[in-house]
């Protein structure tokens, strides 16, 4: 059978947006505060769904330990307490949340294999959160 | 079509082990959970029915009628247990946050008639959770 497994992470990072094919003024008017060229921070909340058959000798989608090593090696240890735009996601990309949910989902998509990618959910702060399902179709 | 959530928590203890596995198999993938004496959670359930709003009632489902069968079918089953031991759907299956959702997807699906199961979410912490959906 068929289930959904979600497993929440946190780090903190800084970041500026801005996109430099854009005039000032034009990046001051699309970004407001966020375009403070000094930069700030959030604690992010990270949710990674992944999906496939519950294996019945271990009654798992996949070993927790395996997401959680990936994870933390991968996404964890790269991404927290860091300024996001000098990381080589964003040389091209403005580091906002939906490109963060993109970037962090091409990073799992590529290197995990023990069960299939569903989602990635971030909470940039209590009020806002951003999906993204890749090719994924959400369940209704 | 509405959709309508209803939240439930319950507290049990749990261990993993396959009895097919060895000692030394079940500790390498169960790691801490494989211990026999167990341990427990604070579980979160979430169940969301689907259905049409009845036009009389303005209802997708009567809530207390919900609240009555996850009480009933859920809660006296589970709550206080040690899954394990006393629950038997896990004599057999391992009480993984997976299978407590089939579970009680399997437990609640043929009690709800006037509206359709949509998922099962069972938090085993704030930071873990599954979603069962029905799906074979």
């Amino acid at each position: 059978m068929k289930a959904y497994l979600s497993r929440r992470y946190m780090f903190s990072a800084s970041h500026r947006l801005h996109n430099d094919a854009m005039s000032e003024s034009e990046n001051a008017a699309t970004y407001g505060k966020c375009n403070n060229p000094y930069g700030h921070g959030h604690n992010y909340t990270l949710e990674v769904t992944v999906s496939g058959p519950v294996d019945q000798s271990t009654g798992m989608v996949c070993n927790l330990t395996d997401l959680d090593g990936f994870v933390h090696s991968e996404i964890l240890e790269r991404f927290d307490l860091q300024n996001l735009n000098t990381l080589p996601e964003f040389a091209q990309n403005v580091p906002t949340t939906e490109n963060l949910c993109i970037a962090i989902y091409d990073i799992l998509q590529r290197g995990f294999k023990h069960a299939h990618l569903q989602r990635v959910r971030f909470e940039e702060t209590m009020m806002n959160s951003f999906e993204y399902w890749g090719e994924n179709r959400a369940i209704e | 079509m509405v959709y309508l959530t209803r939240k439930a928590e319950f507290s049990a203890s749990h261990y993993y082990d396959n009895p097919e596995f060895t000692a030394e198999e079940n500790r390498r993938i169960f790691g801490k959970c494989n211990n026999p004496n167990g341990h427990g959670h604070n579980y979160t359930l979430e169940v969301t029915v689907k259905g049409e709003v009845d036009p009389r009632s303005g209802f997708v489902l009567d809530l207390r009628q919900l609240k009555e069968t996850m009480n009933r079918e859920v809660l006296e089953a589970l709550d206080h247990r040690f899954l394990n031991k006393e629950v038997p759907e896990f004599f057999t299956k391992i009480p993984t946050t997976e299978n407590l959702a089939i579970t009680i997807w399997q437990r609640l699906a043929p009690k709800l008639q006037a509206a359709q199961l949509h998922r099962v979410r069972v938090y085993e912490t704030p930071e873990l959770f599954v979603d069962f959906y029905g799906e074979a």
